[in-house]
């Protein structure tokens, strides 16, 4: 389906994606992707389950080329530059693009080499800058306080919504431009939920943020754009207040108001 | 603690704590470029390591072989001729002392490691599970040496005096039963080695049921003991039936660890390269035993490649029972779903 | 409770024989059980017994000596082992821990990856003996003597499948997500095996040298047309060398009392050494999961 985005004229476009289709073997499971998400915003993506939105996610920073079955054609552009068939070396275009799973994964070592071990694969910063920057990703996301006498313990001995606050700091700390968050929060309690969620406000200032959430509730709340997908389709795109309150669709409407999950 | 960030151009004192510290954004890749393909090399050549080992061993036994084969060819199998001095071999003796031992130890292990992987999946109560699981495989870790010397030391003058010697006075009047426990009671022969052998792959062969009968998914047990099965109807009509091709791919590990073993065999067999009688009784010689004590000494020559056709024809019999045994393993895993 | 009143003859009949066929299913059970641990505790009970007995300084200190003899020991065996499972263990570890990275990281849709593994699996249960034919015909029919370093390529061969397979197994069980994550990073390939999937694997890839090292401590059979033995004390590893198995293989199978003791004082350090450092690999698993 073609949902050409219509972004207000003065918001600038950080990724446009056109005619996306994307493959598991012999399946289709993203179809013809039009969209173009905004700089600087969050962009939230929401659907029932196998609607695709994760699928789609993941092809941002090319993770299905790990798994030889899956496939996409079409192009993703990144500041003009098509990322899919870029030249560019696949982990320089990995480290503009910083993504956060389900279920935390920190590293096996201690929680300031976690955050250190991105950057030490693109800088050589002498140990007070390497120490700045550490500070500064916990700070940017929310755990310096809960760490700052711990650093040296390993990343697994924090509790859960800890380590997912890790994960993001880990990713924040190369500076990438664009960060995707996959269900970031589906594993952890409402406290800890609510936490991420004040964070994600905090970090679209600098980075455009996209986010994958089952929870339409979630995506009400933090998100200035949503995307509503369906079976591979993209059904509607808008901005969030617009596409809760008067959807275009009314597959869009049917979904938002619980009719089907 | 704003003071120790560094000033940065883009920021004022409002948003000091959102500046980006300094340091340029990711242009060029520290690593070096040539790392991952050094590294995929080193492993995939690891691999090819452990082919070329197989295809080396069976090059090596082959042509060490060689001299035997074009000598004897395939009535090797069937001579019980062993005569060093004459350069004249057959390897009927041996083969029959490797199997006869194998089998006899199958007989005994089997049901007794069967027992014991029911025990530790049925019926041992919880806090006796672990620590008698561990015992197992511990048991399983000791060398085979100690097994083999224990028997003859120990054991072999005990199974004379109380199994051997009232069993041949019992059947020494029946026809054919007579034969198979006549020949010396001394405590060395093909049953004792069989004892040993049984003795030693037990540990073995019940880690391995184990291990297979577990792979039953509790729902399904729970099904059978819902509808009222009693814990012996359990095993036999759910968990038997869903594992039985773990369970023989396990029994033939079992064959292929016992059909290769030296020590415990060596020390009690005898190494009597005769077949004179088919007493369980008598002195006779396995493959890997007759390997142990001739090799080293064996000339260059017939003496040596015939040994090294022994080696061969080993070699080619645990290799067939272990592909078996592995492809019987794999397909149970199968059955249960694949990983990630 | 009326139910069962009127439940007729048949169901009560085969009811009772259910419950006699379980009983009587489950004591044969219990009864292998205790079958089997009894052999296998009587034979490390009379190991110890035996083996303390004959244990004494002089074992580590003096060499083997000659039949009947009033002193000596197993000083040369000891080292000769310590060294030959030592060297053997350092060769053979990055070999299958490489093999091991092949097999889970890259080979796991290839058919080199496939065949390694299946090849693996039988190279594992192999007679060793074999192994021992194999070194012969390359090593010691080429340099025309027997030695210490044939032993340990013999002993080598047999490390190899036993860390290759630890090392897959262990590796298969770290989750996708955190490699994904370390790739979400923009870390390269090479770097994610090293620095995260391999650390995450470490104990229990420790685990599995540490059961090679206690299984090689144990085998006879490789050494005995490879390092050969040696009544002699030497470090020299391009000479034929003692090793406690071949020595007590020797020691015991012959008709002489000193002999025999020294055999059960080795056999009694093997099984000790053997045990522990099983015991040491569980341990060190267990506390790191």
């Amino acid at each position: 389906m073609d949902t050409r985005v219509n972004l207000p004229t003065n918001e600038k476009v950080k990724i446009s994606v056109r005619d996306l289709n994307f493959y598991y073997g012999g399946f289709l499971a993203l179809k013809n992707i039009n969209l173009d998400i905004p700089e600087r915003k969050v962009t939230a993506f929401i659907g029932p389950s196998g609607c695709g939105k994760s699928t789609l996610l993941r092809v941002f920073n090319r993770m299905f080329e790990l798994y030889p079955e899956q496939r996409a054609e079409g192009s993703i552009s990144l500041d003009g530059e098509n990322i899919l068939k870029s030249k560019m070396d696949v982990t320089l275009i990995r480290a503009k693009i910083g993504m956060v799973f389900q279920k935390p994964t920190p590293f096996p070592m201690s929680i300031y080499d976690n955050i250190a071990f991105g950057v030490r694969l693109f800088e050589t910063l002498p140990r007070v800058e390497m120490d700045e920057r550490v500070e500064w990703a916990l700070k940017k996301s929310a755990l310096w306080n809960e760490v700052k006498d711990k650093l040296n313990q390993s990343g697994s001995s924090l509790s859960g919504g800890q380590q997912q606050r890790l994960c993001i700091a880990r990713g924040i700390a190369i500076k990438p431009e664009v960060l995707l968050l996959d269900e970031p929060c589906s594993a952890l309690d409402p406290i800890s939920t609510g936490k991420i969620e004040e964070l994600i406000h905090e970090l679209k200032s600098d980075y455009t943020v996209m986010i994958v959430t089952h929870n339409m509730q979630q995506a009400a709340r933090c998100s200035d754009y949503t995307a509503y997908m369906y079976l591979g389709d993209l059904v509607e795109f808008g901005p969030t207040n617009e596409l809760f309150m008067k959807p275009k669709k009314k597959d869009t409407e049917d979904y938002i108001t619980g009719r089907f999950g | 603690m704003a003071a120790t960030l560094p000033a940065s151009s883009y920021s004022d004192k409002k948003n000091m704590e959102r500046a980006s510290p300094s340091g340029d954004p990711p242009g060029r890749r520290r690593v070096l470029p040539w790392a991952d393909t050094a590294f995929s090399i080193l492993a995939q050549g690891a691999a090819w390591i452990t082919l070329l080992l197989l295809v080396g061993i069976i090059l090596s036994l082959v042509v060490g072989a060689w001299p035997a084969i074009m000598e004897f060819g395939l009535g090797f199998l069937v001579s019980t001729e062993w005569d060093p001095v004459q350069l004249k071999f057959g390897g009927l003796v041996m083969i029959y002392g490797t199997l006869m031992t194998s089998f006899i130890a199958l007989l005994i292990a089997v049901p007794v490691s069967f027992g014991i992987a029911i025990f530790l999946t049925e019926l041992s109560p919880g806090w006796l599970k672990r620590p008698l699981g561990v015992a197992i495989e511990l048991l399983a870790a000791v060398p085979s040496i100690v097994y083999g010397m224990w028997g003859l030391l120990v054991f072999g003058p005990i199974l004379a005096t109380y199994v051997q010697i009232p069993l041949q006075t019992a059947f020494s009047d029946v026809p054919y039963l007579g034969a198979l426990f006549s020949g010396p009671p001394v405590g060395i022969g093909i049953l004792s080695a069989g004892i040993i052998l049984a003795i030693m792959i037990i540990p073995f062969i019940a880690a391995v049921m184990r291990d297979v009968f577990e792979t039953t998914p509790a729902l399904l047990k729970e099904s059978a003991y819902g509808l009222g099965s009693t814990t012996w109807e359990v095993v036999g009509k759910v968990v038997l039936p869903y594992t039985k091709t773990g369970v023989v791919g396990a029994i033939m590990l079992g064959l292929g660890r016992a059909l290769g073993e030296t020590m415990a065999v060596t020390f009690v067999i005898g190494n009597f390269n005769q077949l004179d009688s088919l007493s369980l009784f008598q002195a006779a010689n396995s493959i890997t035993s007759a390997l142990a004590n001739e090799f080293a000494e064996a000339g260059e020559g017939l003496h040596q490649a015939s040994l090294i056709y022994l080696g061969l024809i080993l070699f080619l019999i645990t290799f067939v029972v272990l592909a078996l045994s592995k492809i019987l393993l794999s397909r149970l895993r199968k059955g249960e779903g694949s990983r990630t | 409770m009326s139910a069962f009143a009127t439940m007729d003859a048949a169901r009560m009949g085969m009811h009772r024989k259910r419950k006699v066929m379980n009983v009587v299913a489950l004591t044969l059970a219990l009864g292998a059980m205790a079958f089997g641990l009894f052999w296998l505790i009587w034979i490390l009970i009379e190991t110890v017994r035996l083996g303390v007995g004959g244990l004494a300084l002089s074992v580590f200190t003096e060499s083997t000596p000659p039949p009947l003899a009033e002193t000596g020991g197993l000083a040369n065996a000891i080292v000769g082992s310590l060294l030959m499972v030592s060297l053997a263990t350092a060769l053979g570890t990055p070999i299958g821990v490489m093999a091991g990275v092949y097999l889970a990281e890259y080979g796991k849709t290839t058919w080199l990856g496939a065949v390694t593994g299946f090849i693996n699996d039988i190279l594992l249960s192999a007679p060793s003996i074999v192994i021992g034919l194999f070194i012969y015909a390359a090593v010691v029919a080429t340099t025309k003597t027997f030695s210490g370093y044939a032993g340990v390529l013999a002993l080598a061969l047999i490390v190899i499948p036993v860390v290759v397979r630890t090392t897959e197994n262990m590796l298969s069980l770290i989750p996708n997500a955190l490699r994904e994550a370390a790739y979400a990073l923009g870390t390269p390939k090479w770097k994610v095996i090293a620095s995260v999937t391999l650390k995450a694997a470490r104990a229990g890839v420790i685990t599995g040298v540490l059961l090679a090292l206690a299984r090689i401590a144990g085998e006879t059979a490789p050494l005995l047309f490879t390092a050969l033995s040696n009544q002699f004390f030497t470090a020299n590893m391009g000479e034929p060398m003692a090793s406690l198995p071949v020595t007590i293989f020797k020691f015991a199978m012959s008709p002489y009392q000193n002999w025999q003791e020294l055999a059960w004082a080795g056999v009694f350090l093997i099984t000790l050494g053997v045990l522990a450092l099983n015991i040491l690999a569980r341990v060190l698993f267990r506390n790191k999961h």
